[in-house]
């Protein structure tokens, strides 16, 4: 039953008619053009589709239209603010922190939904936050590089 | 500027190239398959503005071409690897190429590519020379200009000098610079595709959105050796919106949103005919055997093998496994396809634009000429993507719903289901060590489910025997080449027995090696490797973890060494520290190159510890992340890498060496803390348990 659900997406309001239950990544890629946003596995296990919903990482096939309702979603689109990339991106372009991509903006923003919780994080921590997001092509090490000195960037404007 | 920019200027005539033929939609090089084009046109075209463009048939899969073919021309044309416009994978644009895969990039193409660049940079100097009036050797060229020396106000440009003419001069062969005048090989350079991928806009074959596309999902049947018979559409069809494809045995629902196609998909009932295989993922390694046995052909014989038994004072028989593995790409096979005007496009997720170009029109039973397939970047291949059934499918489809775009996106199910998996294998060998532990009296090696494809290194054998079977069909379930095919299950049992020879007789792995390698190369890439570990090398198991393998694929050659930790209770094997000395000759990308090796040795600790297909009969048991475990961040070590300084051989590629001796750098490695053998890839915990229960109770 399609339903009317407004969201803040990317800093700007929205409203889109789709059924509540539909997922979030369909609505992103399908309804509003964001392709950005990947799709791995459905199942919340690789962290493609990783978006922020407010301040949370959350995998954004497992959520539902209906569950950002009245809330502010942030994809890989909203990132980079006035052409000025994003500490994260910044560091994973430094760091060539990816191979084929597909990975990439799901890791860019579950590290930034970390990031700006705890910038000073030791690297245990920085892997712990990463574990829900799957790489095939091995970019882990220097993944964690990026996260690491996007950290040290960030902490150091506070 | 992103690729589809590019395509973008192409189409809208933005770009004046050298040819006075207009372009569209017709091939700009007629080429001939099998053959690369020799006119350097075919490859590389400059606009009005000067800027290159660069067109060949490879694929960016993430591992780089697309900026160290850029840095290839740059390097000729003295311009920077930002004004070179990649067009890859195009088969209307490209000249003709091999696939994408085999690490053959930097050792096929890329010469050509060179070539090519070297003949441009020669023919546009000698017409600047006669623009300028100026001899050839007094002109000096960069980022697109030309001028003369001694008065640097008399230039030209790429642009001008080139004006919407095609370079009819040809020069034949011109040898590139030489080494010495070399900027930018060697040189760390920017990635082309970063500012894409790290914001989102990289298009990916299910990015495209192209107006009007449908969806389709395909039905499968729950096994293999199964196919569709009856179906029932009724309750799909009462969705709104839904479509209904069928041809043969291929029913696909179509529909404009993608998830609701998935749903109503699972409104179809079917039934399906056939046999499923009797074997699943334990009979797998007996049921190799015995089918392979019959038609086991003696492939390497050197030696008499009873005489160097008779010499053996420490011998070691074993068997070696490898269960099915999965590809796995991030992104799952997709593509679009739009059938129009007599012309089937596909943009699709390829290794391989003109395999797949050539068994669409197959499928289609169309002129070579009426299929183009467009690669976009892929998600991902590592040889899951050398062949294209979902593009196939959505050919299929497409060709029933003319100018409508379809797209088929597989689930992961689906990929993991019609993945051709990285061949279950067994490998037996019995060999013999002689008495002064510096000679390998014989080698008797039999394998099954792989061929015997770089099972020998540059190791002094007196007799030698490597079997391998001739039997079509040997695999119940579909395979296909996973990075570095065969060597790795070769490598995997070869390093393993070394391993286990040097235990028995008390001799450490790296002494015994020494004595046995014959070529230089690897020799002086062992002591690389030891060195830079900082490794005391002991007579195992020495309790430390530290394991060592090497590796080969064609002349690349690779040494590595692992260290783990073992918790003996749970079995769990953790990498800590992982480096491989890396030969491969000169090192264009080091950068690009450095990614990849990283990459290798990852992907293969998911490899050597947890990646296993489980199946029953013809059902793939595993259906998603949950079961199919690939590596995440916890299990990655420290990472080293090292290159030898070897830029006088021909650059090689690097896709696929590093792949070769994780695995069993890993198992060495178990075996020297636990003094446990692991023989069964992958070593998860059960298996790690098992081989520690054999261990003799002290
Ligand atoms: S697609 Fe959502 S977690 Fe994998
Ligand atoms: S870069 Fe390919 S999956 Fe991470």
């Amino acid at each position: 039953m399609d339903t009317t659900v407004s969201f803040v997406l990317n800093g700007k309001a929205v409203t889109v008619r789709s059924p509540r239950d539909r997922m979030l990544v369909w609505v992103l890629r399908d309804e509003l053009g964001l392709t950005g946003t990947k799709v791995g596995c459905e199942a919340g296990l690789c962290g493609a589709c990783t978006v922020l919903v407010d301040i949370e990482a959350v995998p954004s096939c497992s959520t539902t239209l209906g569950d950002v309702a009245g809330k502010t979603v942030l994809t890989i689109e909203g990132l980079a603010l006035d052409g000025q990339l994003n500490p994260v991106q910044k560091a994973f372009q430094e760091h060539h922190a990816f191979q084929c991509g597909y990975c990439t903006s799901g890791m860019i923003l579950a590290a930034w939904a970390f990031l700006k919780k705890k910038p000073r994080a030791t690297r245990t921590e920085i892997v712990e936050a990463m574990e829900g997001n799957l790489c095939r092509c091995g970019a882990h090490v220097r993944i964690l590089d990026a996260v690491e000195s996007a950290g040290k960037a960030m902490g150091g404007v506070r | 500027m992103r690729r589809r920019d590019f395509l973008q200027g192409v189409a809208a005539g933005a770009l004046t190239f050298f040819f006075t033929t207009p372009l569209g939609s017709a091939p700009i090089q007629p080429t001939r398959p099998g053959a690369y084009p020799e006119d350097f046109n075919a490859y590389l075209k400059i606009s009005a503005d000067g800027r290159v463009g660069c067109f060949v048939g490879k694929v960016e899969l993430g591992q780089g071409a697309m900026t160290v073919l850029a840095m290839l021309v740059a390097e000729e044309l003295e311009l920077d690897p930002a004004q070179v416009d990649m067009c890859l994978g195009d088969t209307d644009l490209c000249p003709w190429d091999m696939p994408t895969g085999g690490s053959l990039t930097m050792w096929h193409t890329a010469p050509v590519l060179r070539g090519a660049a070297a003949e441009a940079r020669a023919v546009l100097l000698r017409m600047a020379s006669k623009t300028l009036g100026a001899p050839v050797a007094d002109l000096a060229l960069k980022d697109g200009a030309i001028w003369v020396k001694a008065a640097p106000t008399r230039r030209t440009t790429f642009g001008e000098l080139v004006k919407g003419r095609k370079m009819e001069r040809h020069l034949g062969k011109v040898k590139p610079k030489p080494l010495s005048d070399c900027t930018l090989i060697g040189r760390r350079v920017p990635r082309k595709d970063a500012l894409a991928k790290i914001t989102g806009a990289a298009k990916y074959a299910g990015d495209l959105r192209l107006p009007g596309t449908l969806h389709a999902c395909v039905l499968r049947p729950p096994a293999h050796g199964l196919t569709l018979a009856t179906a029932d559409t009724a309750a799909a069809e009462r969705i709104p919106g839904v479509r209904i494809v069928r041809d043969g045995t291929l029913l696909a629902v179509l529909h404009p949103q993608p998830d609701t196609a998935r749903t109503a998909l699972a409104l179809v009932k079917g039934t399906f005919e056939g046999t499923e295989p009797d074997v699943d993922d334990v009979r797998i390694y007996q049921y190799l055997v015995d089918k392979a046995a019959p038609g086991q052909r003696v492939m390497i014989s050197r030696g008499d093998l009873a005489v160097g038994e008779k010499r053996a004072a420490t011998v070691v028989e074993e068997e070696y496994r490898n269960a099915y593995e999965s590809h796995a790409t991030l992104e799952p096979h997709t593509s679009v396809a739009k059938w129009e005007e007599g012309r089937m496009t596909v943009w699709a997720s390829t290794q391989s634009p003109f395999v797949l170009r050539d068994a669409v029109a197959e499928a289609l039973k169309l002129g070579q000429d009426k299929v183009r397939i467009i690669a976009q970047f892929v998600g991902g291949g590592f040889g899951g993507k050398l062949v294209g059934p979902g593009a196939v499918e959505a050919v299929r489809i497409a060709h029933k719903v003319p100018g409508v775009p379809i797209q088929v996106a597989w689930n992961r199910e689906e990929d993991l289901f019609l993945d051709t998996y990285r061949p279950a294998a067994v490998v037996k060998i019995r060999s013999g060590l002689d008495a002064g532990r510096g000679a390998i009296t014989f080698w008797d090696s039999t394998v099954a489910g792989v061929s015997q494809g770089e099972a020998e290194l540059a190791y002094d054998m007196q007799a030698t025997r490597y079997q391998a079977p001739a039997v079509p069909g040997l695999h119940p379930l579909r395979v296909g080449a996973w990075r570095a095919p065969n060597a790795h299950t070769n490598a995997f049992a070869r390093e393993s027995q070394l391993d286990a020879l040097a235990a028995k007789a008390g001799v450490d792995p790296v002494t015994l090696r020494r004595r046995l390698i014959n070529d230089a190369r690897l020799l002086r890439l062992l002591d690389l490797a030891v060195e830079t570990f900082g490794w005391e090398p002991a007579p195992g198991p020495t309790g430390r973890g530290i394991g060592l393998a090497c590796g080969a694929w064609r002349q690349g050659l690779v040494v590595a060494l692992a260290q783990v930790a073992v918790d003996k209770t749970t079995g769990k094997v953790k990498t800590e520290r992982f480096l491989e000395a890396v030969d491969v000759g000169l090192v264009v990308n080091p950068d690009g190159a450095r990614q990849q090796v990283e990459g290798a040795i990852t992907m293969c600790i998911g490899q050597a510890l947890s990646e296993e297909i489980h199946f029953k009969g013809g059902r793939i048991l595993d259906k998603n992340f949950d079961t199919y475990l690939l590596p995440r961040f916890s299990a990655i070590p420290r990472i080293e890498v090292v290159f030898a300084d070897n830029a006088a051989m021909a650059t090689q590629g690097i896709g696929e060496p590093p792949v070769v001796p994780v695995a069993a750098a890993l198992a060495n490695a178990v075996f020297d803390a636990t003094g446990a053998r692991v023989t069964h890839v992958p070593f998860t915990p059960e298996r790690v348990l098992e081989a520690l229960k054999r261990l003799p109770t002290k």
